[in-house]
């Protein structure tokens, strides 16, 4: 039987080709278009750190003077999890959290150590020994730095597996000395490609949000004793000696935790509210209000996906809608031309099951042609995104999830399209249509 | 024309008829906020920036040694000076629209400055010659004197210990509203005071800083002498020698300082990088609602086309007893304007309710009202347009269709 009703769609196909075609196209451009969009937004909003972000928290305390008139939460949406060092490394010491590391992004200059090549700007991350173990930065050779090292201000350094290749030409580089900011370094680690996006660290911090993650990454303390300047300095008072940032009243750093469940992450708010209880008890703070969210929580309060990303998707599936009303009316005009046909089927013996099979059937494979040519202009769409100079450019493909929604969308939006030309078809009365003839 | 037996055959019809509706209507909805926002968008591409974009190169000097930058820059400064062409040469801290910017909170007075709305404003520091390397325009009072220059420097703080500044109109009148500026004092933490001593026309500044198309001009502008910090060098020359220059610039510092990482730029590809991702939203949108508009206008084709082969021995009798082809062409056009009018009125609520819904939970703003009669005006347009060519195929039904097939 289904291969009967496939026949017939055929056949009625080829008698419309005109109308076919233009079911097609508008189905195949509403659907390109929402998965092209779709895509993009689930690159932006992705989770960086999939299989442990609900363990990932940043602490966010309020280090305003007394007289400030700024809100705690209106700071936080602005300055995300930034610190003062000083609060920073008190809380980096506590080690309340089973891991934790604070950091700063810092440009960094790399002098080759070959003559004749040029010294050049590399995205480099200032930080403490956990960073690596805590989100889940594999090495391809050696290892990060150890707590004592952070202490020690030794200048070691872990390097990124794209920045070994351009300096060493990937072969292992540990114990290698590199020359940072001009001052030398000794390789430890060198990383396995490590690119989180949206790279959700740097975003409080003043860098990129996405794109190919960052080159050298060096133990705070030492970068901070060879004067390297962080790319984000927030001052609440303007007398400030920049030689002297550790002490300044400048939030600069931020501090991330993991934590081990829900319970932990509870104590751990705790005893961060303690913290800030001691230091307002100090003179130090004055604003007793904390704040923990988790990666995905702190992602939605900085608001990283940007407006565009999803006014566009909103506007891709508008777009859709008006494609789909549109098959829908085309369809009905169709399956009403027909209704002789219907009246003679139904006349033979044909039950209403069967014209409402024979319909939707219909328009299941108007949906598969358009979700195959959706398929075709999501590519397009991607391919032109790819183009566009945004820093999540070169990210955007389709991956198997949207292969798959492609479809599933390609089907529903055919078969509602197909539900009202189909009930119109069955209700037809075999008689009239029959006598007219 | 008459409409009572146009709305009589549209009840015999109610599903297509309200498809057609539908249809209009979120085209109509769609296209009201999608051409709102191109507007919104073309605007902010286009927002003025007083300085000569046209003829300024900027060449960024990248780990200039704090030690020796005293000598340093005044070398570089030197060096760029000596190419055939440039006019005019300056250091500062930053450019406009660069992302990457020294901002400061602002009162005037010392107690404004922890209120809650203290405009936050981008800190441009120039060297001697900065107004007129970037191209300021003076509206009042005037530029920077060389003892200013001089005695405003840098040190270990990120404000000059100068006491002199220069504001854009924007700054001034959000500062001083309804007052003059000149000579006024602008305070910079509780300790900090600057006088101003001059007001420009607007420039923006390094970016946005989250503060909306308003604030986007609130910039201030303090002379400095060189330092570490203020590593960007602005290159005026004519247009048309501009990218000669910025090559040789790059050239000659490179040569000059292998130490140091130089990368050059003209201001106008600064510009279109800053701008680049609205202008990809721009094209899109206009992607979007020209397709949009196709799509719409086929459907109206089919479902019109499938009316008339319906309709053809009614077409036929109504030609046979008397109706001309003009007759039968107006009947289909006025239906379509019929079915359209209901759309756009449908459209046009539903453009406001996502005008609104927009408002609460996207940076929007309101839409003026003429954007959605001029969308109604652009769909009944296009319905008519659609219509034509199957409304002319029902005109040429000749009269003996009626005497057939009965």
């Amino acid at each position: 039987m289904f291969a009967y009703y496939l026949d017939l769609a055929l056949r009625s196909f080829r008698r419309n080709r005109v109308l076919t075609a233009l079911m097609v196209l508008a189905l195949g451009l509403g659907i390109g278009a929402s998965i092209t969009t779709l895509t993009v937004l689930k690159l932006l909003s992705g989770d960086p750190l999939p299989q442990k972000s609900a363990r990932i928290f940043a602490p966010q305390i309020d280090p305003l003077p007394a007289d400030s008139q700024t809100p705690a939460a209106k700071l936080w949406h602005s300055w995300g999890n930034l610190m003062t060092y000083t609060d920073a490394m008190n809380l980096l010491r506590a080690r309340r959290a089973e891991r934790q590391a604070v950091m700063a992004l810092a440009d960094s200059k790399i002098t080759p150590q070959v003559p004749g090549r040029h010294p050049f700007f590399s995205d480099g991350v200032i930080t403490t020994s956990d960073f690596f173990t805590m989100f889940d930065a594999k090495f391809e050779y050696g290892s990060g730095w150890s707590a004592r090292d952070d202490e020690d201000r030794a200048h070691v350094v872990v390097v990124a597996g794209f920045l070994n290749d351009k300096l060493f030409g990937g072969k292992n580089s540990v114990g290698e000395l590199i020359r940072v900011n001009d001052h030398d370094y000794r390789i430890v680690g060198v990383l396995k490609p490590w690119a989180p996006q949206p790279r959700f660290y740097a975003v409080s911090l003043g860098g990129r949000g996405y794109g190919n993650g960052d080159a050298v990454f060096l133990p705070l303390q030492a970068a901070l004793a060879d004067k390297v300047n962080p790319q984000t300095v927030n001052c609440f008072d303007a007398n400030v000696d920049i030689n002297h940032l550790e002490t300044a009243p400048c939030a600069w750093v931020s501090l991330w935790v993991e934590l081990k469940d829900a319970a932990d992450a509870g104590a751990y708010q705790t005893f961060l509210s303690n913290y800030v209880a001691q230091q307002i008890s100090l003179g130090r703070l004055h604003y007793p209000q904390v704040a923990l969210p988790n990666l995905m929580e702190y992602l939605a309060q900085q608001q990283v996906v940007p407006e565009d990303a999803r006014l566009q998707t909103g506007l891709a599936f508008g777009f859709l809608l008006i494609c789909i009303v549109n098959t829908v009316g085309l369809l009905l005009a169709k399956c009403l031309r027909r209704s002789r046909e219907i009246g003679v089927r139904r006349a033979l013996g044909a039950t209403r099951r069967a014209i409402f099979a024979q319909f939707m059937i219909e328009s299941g494979m108007v949906g598969i042609a358009g979700g195959i040519l959706g398929l075709v202009f999501a590519e397009l769409g991607l391919w032109a995104v790819r183009h566009q100079p945004a820093q999540y450019a070169h990210l955007a493909h389709l991956d198997l999830s949207m292969f798959v929604a492609t479809f599933a969308i390609a089907l529903i939006a055919s078969l509602i399209a197909g539900l009202l030309p189909a009930w119109r078809a069955c209700v037809v009365a075999p008689a009239p249509q029959l006598k007219d003839a | 024309m008459q409409i009572q037996p146009i709305l009589a055959a549209l009840r015999k019809h109610k599903i297509p008829a309200l498809l057609i509706v539908l249809e209009i209507a979120l085209a109509c909805a769609v296209l009201c906020n999608a051409v709102f926002m191109i507007g919104q968008r073309v605007s902010e591409i286009h927002i003025p920036n007083a300085i000569d974009e046209a003829g300024i190169s900027v060449i960024d000097v990248q780990g200039i040694d704090p030690k020796t930058a005293n000598a340093d820059i005044p070398r570089y400064l030197a060096t760029l000076r000596q190419i055939p062409g440039v006019a005019v040469v300056a250091a500062l801290n930053m450019m406009p629209l660069t992302n990457n910017s020294w901002n400061t909170n602002v009162a005037t007075s010392p107690a404004g400055i922890m209120a809650k709305d203290s405009p936050n404003v981008a800190e441009y520091l120039l060297t001697k010659g900065g107004p007129e390397a970037l191209g300021l325009r003076l509206l009042q009072g005037r530029f920077f004197n060389d003892d200013e220059y001089a005695d405003s420097k840098l040190g270990d703080s990120y404000l000059p210990t100068g006491h002199t500044v220069v504001v854009t109109r924007s700054l001034a009148k959000r500062l001083w509203p309804g007052q003059g500026a000149l000579g006024k004092q602008i305070w910079v933490g509780k300790s900090n005071t600057f006088t101003v001593v001059g007001v420009v026309a607007d420039v923006l500044r390094p970016d946005e800083n989250g503060g909306g198309a308003a604030r986007f001009h609130w910039s201030m502008f303090s002379p400095i002498n060189p330092h570490a910090s203020i590593q960007t060098f602005a290159v005026r020359s004519a247009p048309q020698d501009r990218d000669r220059v910025l090559r040789e610039g790059v050239h000659k510092l490179e040569a000059l300082a292998p130490n140091v990482v130089v990368k050059g730029k003209t201001f106008t590809d600064i510009r279109d990088k800053y701008f680049a991702n609205t202008r990809s939203m721009v094209w899109m949108l206009v992607l979007v609602c020209v397709v949009m508009l196709a799509v719409t206008a086929f459907g109206i084709v089919g479902l019109t086309s499938f009316w008339v082969g319906q309709r053809r021995r009614q077409i036929g009798i109504r030609r046979a007893v008397g109706a001309t082809r003009r007759h039968i062409l107006n009947y289909f056009q006025t239906e379509n304007f019929l079915l359209s009018t209901a759309g756009v009125v449908i459209g046009m609520l539903l453009a406001f309710g996502i005008n609104l819904y927009l408002m609460q939970h996207y940076q929007m703003t309101r839409m003026p009202w003429y954007y959605l009669p001029a969308s109604a005006v652009a769909l009944w347009v296009l319905g008519q347009l659609a219509v034509l060519g199957p409304a002319l195929r029902a005109a040429n039904v000749p009269p003996v269709v009626a005497t057939r097939s009965v």
